[in-house]
């Protein structure tokens, strides 16, 4: 009797199994059109904007701060009368650290809230985890995060610095020291491996020589042994891609073990003034970081920039490239729409080449082509107000190359 | 009332547990509802759901309906053989990187590579770990069995060695840090912490066109319904009821003549075949398998939605997981910033004032309003009194 009902309620599983696979057969051969872009809502006098960044989790210290520089220059931008005479209404939300999440945020942004371009994203994780759902979607991301390279989504401008515009410039200042041996440390992800791909593939280019490579993963405060390894490795120069809080403890085993800036000098490529802040100036003064844009850095629009965020959010509040970055690429997809005359994404695509905007680091310029933008490279010393200055510069924008194709030495990366 | 009557010790325990007629046959009127409760459930998911859902939330109810079939795995693991699997996303990540890679070779195409492997890995050709997924033959096969047999070997190792409790979980913590700390470490091979994204293709469907996506929902609820419907089998077959008294009283079912070391590998193997079989169909319903799914904190997740739920209930792990993720991204849409405090206020007010989940509410209302209704369940949702049963005298 039993297992006659068993039976029963099996068969009727079955059932609906089949009927679900008959009611539903996907259309396979589906037009190209059928996953066609959801278009923008700009019917009202607003036009909203998604701002997608961690406000939970391990990466929200930094992704807040991101998070408010956008928040600025959308205020800036709807003071000044909006954008095509619709003020920008912005839509916020919490990628929790959680790459999976920023993807399912991504897509109700775009489908649900019908954004007309989203503003975030800060580890490489994330964005590949997003760059499908834009692409699927035909909607804009603006990436504000200096990042490994070896991409170029359509559907993503990228604002931070690919390599060729920090790493590779962090590199030729060190080689131009004398440097001959670096160690490299990083976290456990993928852009410290694969900036680290690329630091050998140069320094076997470049006469250097590579004295060891260690990672350490995401959090991780555990650093004895390593610098233990770097300090009895001989190398002249440590090449540093740790994130968060690993940093604080690096650099504290670091200074015990007797190292110090004018023997062993770390370059560091994730570490901003925000994060100098929170490690302690006394374990980092004198060590050299490589990015685009200080708070420090000279020029009109850099201090109206640094003045207008601590009016905003405190006179302790520092500025940093990320933050720059993304309150720049605000002010570029303005110029994007303005100059396209619509909001339509493939209007946008095609205005952005040759963009041009006066930035807290001074001029940028978009490349329609690889949809990066030119910038400056900065190397800075940490000083012992926490603030970092500039040491070295390009002296003019550097053109972004984000496969390496103009460094024969990198031909094998990609 | 007779449901709940015990069956005679000598029927209860002595017999295989292996096809037999299960000691306590429910009630008809019980067997009459479970069969109206499964066919409600499927009008809920197969008819009002997509009516009333738009494609994003369908697909995010999709990627719910996933967590809860680990639930319904965890439930029986954890509510059913008192197995606390704090480890269950290894076995979601097992079946989600099968499917994953299978899917990423079949987008690549015959002789192709996936993308990532030249970015970060360099590599010529394919590792040969990898060759058997490009096989849906082997991949699909693989989601439920590979997980199953990692199941199957760690439990044997610990269950005879009598590993339980504390202990048990802990080291299920730790099969989770470790598989995670191995796929980032591999990133040439496993795309490290990015995972395996950008799936486009479902055996020839475009993942990218709603009306696939439409597709890949209905076969994810046909499946957790099918799943729930052998979970119900099963707590209610004999070997649901020694599972209980190995839960209850280990070393009296010991004594009795039976081996708990199988009793409770066979429920945790289902468990994590559950999982496995969640992870493959979450791959095309969110397009994205990574480390970040897997770890300690997802494999946490998954046991708050089962507790929250109700643990030692048919349905309390289905509706706890899909109440915690509902919760999660509903609190965080409304509140990104305060979301994560608000989410917290919510298990610590389950757990304190409903130490038996969600489900147990259902209890509570007839315990207030006892009518001849009131033990017409075969067993109770909070799974004690059932316990009780099962401490028989040794004869």
């Amino acid at each position: 009797m039993s297992l006659l009902w068993s039976r029963r309620i099996l068969a009727g599983a079955m059932t609906v199994v089949a009927a679900a696979a008959l009611s539903a057969c996907g259309s396979k051969t589906s037009d190209e059109g059928g996953a066609a872009g959801v278009t923008a809502d700009v019917s009202g006098d607003t036009v909203k904007v998604g701002l997608l960044n961690s406000l939970s989790g391990t990466m929200a210290i930094s992704e807040v701060t991101v998070r408010d520089s956008i928040m600025l220059a959308v205020e800036e931008i709807n003071a000044a009368g909006g954008v095509l005479g619709k003020k920008i209404q912005p839509v916020g939300e919490d990628g929790a650290s959680d790459w999976p999440t920023f993807a399912e945020k991504a897509e109700k942004l775009i489908s649900e809230d019908r954004v007309a371009a989203v503003f975030g994203c800060w580890t490489s994780a994330s964005r590949k985890a997003v760059k499908p759902v834009f692409e699927k979607n035909k909607a804009l991301l603006f990436y504000p995060v200096q990042y490994e390279g070896l991409e170029q989504s359509p559907y993503i401008f990228y604002t931070g610095a690919t390599t060729n515009q920090q790493i590779v410039p962090g590199l030729d200042y060190l080689k131009a020291q004398g440097v001959k041996s670096v160690y490299l440390v990083g976290s456990d992800y993928v852009f410290p491996r694969t900036a680290n791909k690329i630091i050998k593939a140069y320094a076997a280019a470049n006469g250097m020589t590579v004295a060891g490579e260690d990672y350490a993963p995401l959090g991780s405060t555990e650093f004895g042994t390593i610098v233990n390894k770097v300090k009895s490795s001989g190398a002249a120069a440590v090449f540093n891609t740790l994130n968060g809080d690993s940093n604080v403890a690096f650099f504290k085993e670091y200074k015990s073990a007797g190292l110090t800036a004018a023997a062993m000098p770390v370059v560091s490529v994730s570490i901003a003034e925000e994060e100098v802040k929170g490690i302690g100036t006394q374990y980092l003064q004198g060590q050299l970081t490589a990015w685009n844009y200080y708070q420090t850095t000279p020029g009109a629009a850099n201090s109206k920039f640094v003045a207008a965020y601590k009016a905003k959010y405190g006179a302790d509040k520092p500025t940093s490239d990320p933050m720059e970055a993304a309150y720049v690429s605000v002010y570029l997809w303005k110029a994007m729409v303005t100059k396209a005359g619509a909001f339509d994404v493939e209007k946008v695509r095609t205005a952005s080449d040759g963009i041009t905007f006066d930035a807290p680091e001074g001029l940028v310029t978009v490349d329609g082509k690889t949809q990066h933008i030119a910038k400056t490279a900065r190397i800075g010393k940490i000083g012992a107000d926490g603030l970092i200055t500039e040491v070295w510069n390009s002296g003019k924008p550097v053109a972004p190359d984000p496969f390496l194709k103009t460094y024969p030495w990198a031909s094998g990366l990609s | 009332m007779t449901a709940v009557t015990p069956a005679p010790p000598d029927t209860a325990v002595r017999q295989a547990p292996a096809g037999a007629v299960p000691p306590n046959p429910p009630g008809g009127r019980s067997r009459l509802r479970a069969a109206a409760g499964f066919a409600f459930g499927a009008a809920l998911l197969f008819a009002v759901a997509p009516l009333v859902l738009s494609d994003f939330r369908l697909a995010l109810l999709a990627k719910y309906l996933c967590v809860a079939m680990v639930a319904v795995g965890i439930g029986i693991a954890w509510g059913r053989g008192g197995m606390l699997t704090l480890g269950q996303g290894v076995f979601f990540g097992l079946g989600g990187y099968a499917m994953a890679m299978h899917l990423k070779l079949a987008d690549a195409g015959p002789g192709g590579m996936p993308d990532f492997m030249q970015l970060y890995g360099q590599l010529d050709e394919l590792p040969l770990w990898w060759r058997p997924f490009a096989s849906p033959w082997f991949a699909l096969p693989a989601t439920v069995l590979l997980p199953m047999a990692v199941a199957f070997g760690l439990g044997s190792l610990v269950f005879r060695r009598r590993v339980r409790g504390a202990y048990f979980a802990i080291l299920s913590q730790a099969l989770a840090a470790a598989m995670v700390i191995l796929l980032i470490g591999q990133q040439g091979t496993t795309g490290g912490t990015n995972g395996l994204t950008d799936i486009q293709g479902f055996f020839g469907y475009d993942l990218d066109d709603p009306v696939n996506q439409r597709m890949v929902y209905f076969i994810i609820a046909a499946v957790l319904l099918a799943l729930l419907a052998l979970a119900r089998q099963l707590i209610h077959s004999r070997y649901g009821e020694l599972l209980v008294a190995v839960r209850d009283g280990e070393e009296r079912v010991r004594f009795l003549g039976y081996d708990p070391a199988s009793v409770k590998l066979v429920a945790y193997v289902v468990a994590a075949g559950m999982a496995g079989l969640a992870g493959a169909l979450f791959v095309p319903a969110v397009g994205i398998i990574s480390p970040a799914l897997i770890g300690i904190v997802p494999s946490i997740e998954f046991v708050i939605g089962v507790a929250v739920g109700g643990r030692a209930t048919l349905l309390g792990p289905v509706l706890g997981a899909v109440a915690v993720a509902w919760a999660r991204t509903a609190l965080s849409e409304r509140f990104p910033g305060t979301w994560t405090y608000l989410q917290g206020l919510l298990f610590v007010v389950v757990v304190a004032f409903l130490p038996g989940g969600l489900a147990s509410l259902w209890a509570l209302t007839r315990h207030r309003a006892p009518g001849p209704a009131s033990d017409r369940r075969g067993w109770s949702p909070l799974g004690r009194r059932r316990g009780d049963r099962a401490e028989v005298p040794a004869a």
